[in-house]
């Protein structure tokens, strides 16, 4: 197979050896789980329970509203306490979420039917089974995958593309997950190729990975539809945009979506959620997160009941207060989120949570003016130019910003990381689709 | 609360990469020039470097401490700026002289539009542009190397069809030539800007750009191209003022055209208009096109048509 590029990127440090050999461990029920109604793009669900309902785990608590939202479940059985605005990791903002006391027996909700022949249904219940179980994608974005399986009818689509890349310097959870469950990942895939009635999927994964490839190539050998893509390490390579462009050359336009050009492209993460849902019964209660970083003396990937709280997971991997200044971020360290308080839960598209000790804190006001050295404009793989976007962003000049199409930054950082006078272009081009989008 | 736990934007990994060392990049890359210029022209180089970086200094220290701004002496570009400045001067040029030059270059080449990377021309030929009008004599006064004997410059011998003979192209390439400091010795030249474009500080679209169109000019007004590119400041100018990355466009074709530009005007002002030298002129005249050039030559994006 030919092997393309996409223009720009850049190569940060790997960062995956502190946890790329510690296999997948379940994490223990904590006491109390915040689940957040809204975890995901679009409407947020509407909670179906009351204060003083007693749960099980993999119970729906949340039932979704509208055309783009999903599900929440239980994570664990228990009492719910109270359902009240709660911190949330990403909006920074107190959301409404559903409190669930734990008793501590962890009983599971009561498998009524299993989908395991699937291919003797209909696409369409299978879509429904995987609404019902609340899947989203969990690269990140957190887009309702059930969404994302109903294409419009007249777009045609030829390949899958399943993203092993996980190209997030730190994270290794993707990675881990190849390695150990391999066939159930591809096994969910065939899934999402009979859903959508596709004869083409390729495993993508960067070449970093040697044992995961390893590991798929192992199931993938048997499968006639399906065959594994390695492709260069390099940052963003993940990006569903780039993804494409490398392996298929084909180039989504300004503003599409990748059924655009007949291709769809799903997490392994999601496609594992999509087996459990479909062929075990199981909702999505729980995903893989890298714990890693500075000051953690357990480092690892755990599997995690979605809801659990940051402090509950960090004081299990050994993390204490420090002295030090330094960061908790939810997420990968390009594009993840750094956190004020450790009292914020894990959501559906939370990837990992990394602890990195400051030395040279930069706060957003300390930043150079711009040398036009055009470093941001070689590595942004948007091909956009960020140095004119981030000048008349400073300068509010939003009618300016527009003729640079901010809308097309996927807010991958390259620009910010490799720019000499430590621009913080990435907020800029945010605030810059912050006011536009107001008009 | 935990008080030690910081909230910043991401990415929350950035490369080593500053301005500082991008300066220091561009000093490093001056050093074969500046040994070049000490060998052929002993302590009047070290004397005029030095006063150059000096009163550049100085004066954007007291010029930020006078405006109240942030003090950028750090970034080390005022160092580059002199060193620089120092470069296209004459070497017997009165240390007064270039010393003014500099406070001219920082003062008001530089920190009146707003410090680094708000001025529009090249502070180091802002200078030199500065002195060249104020004080033409001292600026056309021309000593030959290691002896220092009073003598016309290749391009004022061919310019006023003088009688002197003209060095050949050999003592032109290695810097044995009458001259500004640092703009004779091309081998040297070279050499900085090989370990430039090793960094990945410049690349090569301006430089060949200007020189292939300074040759095709001057082939076309029937002159020697290889005279005209090994004398004067074209090398100097191609490659360490004609890539200064603030004044200069951003993408790879607007560098090109920016090249294209400088190269047919040093030619056009060195065989037909009034000056031997046309570098420093036509590298600010195209600064001022800078802005047009990046406006016309967007990158086109990801996902547009093609």
């Amino acid at each position: 197979m030919d092997t393309f590029n996409f223009s720009g990127g850049i190569h940060p440090p790997e960062l995956k050896n502190q946890t790329k050999d510690l296999s997948i461990k379940e994490f223990p029920v904590p006491e109390k789980v915040v689940i957040p109604l809204s975890q995901h793009t679009g409407a947020p669900a509407i909670p179906i329970v009351q204060k003083g309902d007693i749960v099980v785990a993999g119970q729906k608590i949340g039932e979704s509203q509208g055309k783009i939202s999903a599900n929440v479940h239980s994570s664990i059985s228990g009492e719910v306490v109270d359902i009240l605005p709660y911190n949330h990791p990403v909006v920074n903002k107190p959301v409404p979420a559903i409190i669930v006391k734990s008793d501590g027996k962890n009983f599971q909700i009561e498998i009524k039917k299993t989908y395991w022949d699937y291919y003797r249904y209909s696409p369409q219940d299978i879509i429904k089974v995987i609404q019902e179980a609340g899947i989203v994608g969990l690269g990140g974005a957190a887009f309702p995958t059930h969404v994302k399986l109903s294409p419009p009818k007249e777009k045609e689509i030829d390949t899958l593309l399943l993203n092993g890349c996980e190209c997030e310097p730190c994270l290794t959870c993707d990675d881990r997950l190849m390695q150990e469950n391999p066939k159930e990942i591809i096994e969910g895939m065939k899934i999402i190729m009979f859903i959508l009635n596709i004869h083409k999927g390729i495993v993508v994964i960067e070449d970093n990975k040697k044992n995961a490839i390893e590991a798929i190539n192992k199931i993938v050998f048997l499968e006639p539809n399906i065959s594994v893509k390695i492709v260069k390490t390099k940052y963003p390579q993940g990006a569903e945009k780039q993804l494409i462009k490398t392996v298929l050359n084909r180039e989504v336009p300004s503003g599409g979506l990748p059924f655009d050009v007949g291709v769809i492209v799903q997490n392994v993460g999601t496609s594992y959620a999509i087996y459990q849902a479909v062929v075990k019964g199981l909702p999505l209660t729980s995903r893989v997160i890298t714990v890693a970083g500075d000051f953690i003396s357990n480092p690892g990937n755990y599997r995690v009941p979605i809801g659990t709280l940051a402090s509950d997971i960090l004081s299990y991997c050994g993390y204490k207060p420090e002295e030090k200044p330094h960061k908790i971020i939810f997420g990968g360290p390009m594009m993840g989120i750094s956190q004020g308080i450790l009292d914020v839960p894990i959501l559906k598209g939370t990837s990992g949570i990394i602890v990195q000790e400051s030395k040279n804190i930069q706060f957003f006001s300390e930043y150079d003016n711009c040398i036009h050295c055009g470093k941001c404009v070689d590595v942004c793989p948007m091909e956009l130019m960020p140095n004119f976007l981030s000048y008349y962003a400073e300068h509010m000049l939003w009618e300016k910003c527009k003729e640079f199409f901010p809308n097309d930054c996927i807010e991958c950082g390259c620009c910010a990381y490799e720019c000499p006078a430590k621009r913080p272009i990435v907020q800029h081009i945010k605030l810059a689709k912050f006011y536009l989008s107001k008009k | 609360m935990n008080q030690n736990i910081i909230v910043t934007i991401s990415p929350h990994i950035k490369s080593k990469n500053t301005i500082q060392k991008v300066m220091l990049d561009v000093i490093i890359a001056c050093i074969p020039v500046m040994l070049a210029s000490f060998y052929f022209y002993k302590t009047n180089a070290i004397k005029l470097i030095s006063a150059c970086v000096f009163f550049s200094c100085a004066t954007e220290y007291v010029f930020q401490k006078i405006t109240k701004r942030k003090n950028t002496i750090n970034d080390l570009s005022a160092v580059v700026t002199g060193i620089l400045l120092a470069f296209c001067l004459p070497p017997k040029l009165p240390l007064w002289i270039a010393g003014l030059g500099a406070i001219f270059s920082i003062a008001v080449g530089k920190q009146i539009f707003g410090g680094i990377g708000y001025n529009p021309f090249n502070p180091a030929l802002i200078g030199r542009a500065f002195l060249q009008v104020s004080w033409p004599k001292e600026m056309g006064y021309w000593t030959s190397p290691f002896d220092g004997i009073t003598s016309a410059t290749p391009l004022t011998i061919s310019k006023l069809n003088l009688s002197e003979k003209l060095p050949d192209f050999f003592d032109m390439f290695l810097g044995n030539i009458p001259g500004s400091l640092g703009e004779t010795s091309k081998i040297a030249i070279i050499l900085g800007a090989l370990y430039l474009l090793m960094r990945k500080q410049i690349k090569l679209y301006t430089p060949f750009s200007y020189i292939l169109s300074a040759m095709v000019l001057s082939l076309i007004l029937k002159s020697n191209p290889v005279f005209h590119i090994l004398t004067g400041g074209l090398f100097l100018g191609a490659f360490f003022m004609a890539t200064d990355p603030v004044t200069t466009p951003i993408t790879n074709a607007g560098k090109i055209i920016f090249g294209i530009g400088c190269g047919f005007l040093t030619i056009l002002i060195r065989i037909k208009g009034g000056f031997p030298e046309g570098v420093c002129y036509s590298i600010l005249i195209m600064n001022m096109f800078t802005p047009i050039i990046d406006k016309i030559t967007k990158v086109k994006r990801f996902g547009s048509e093609r």
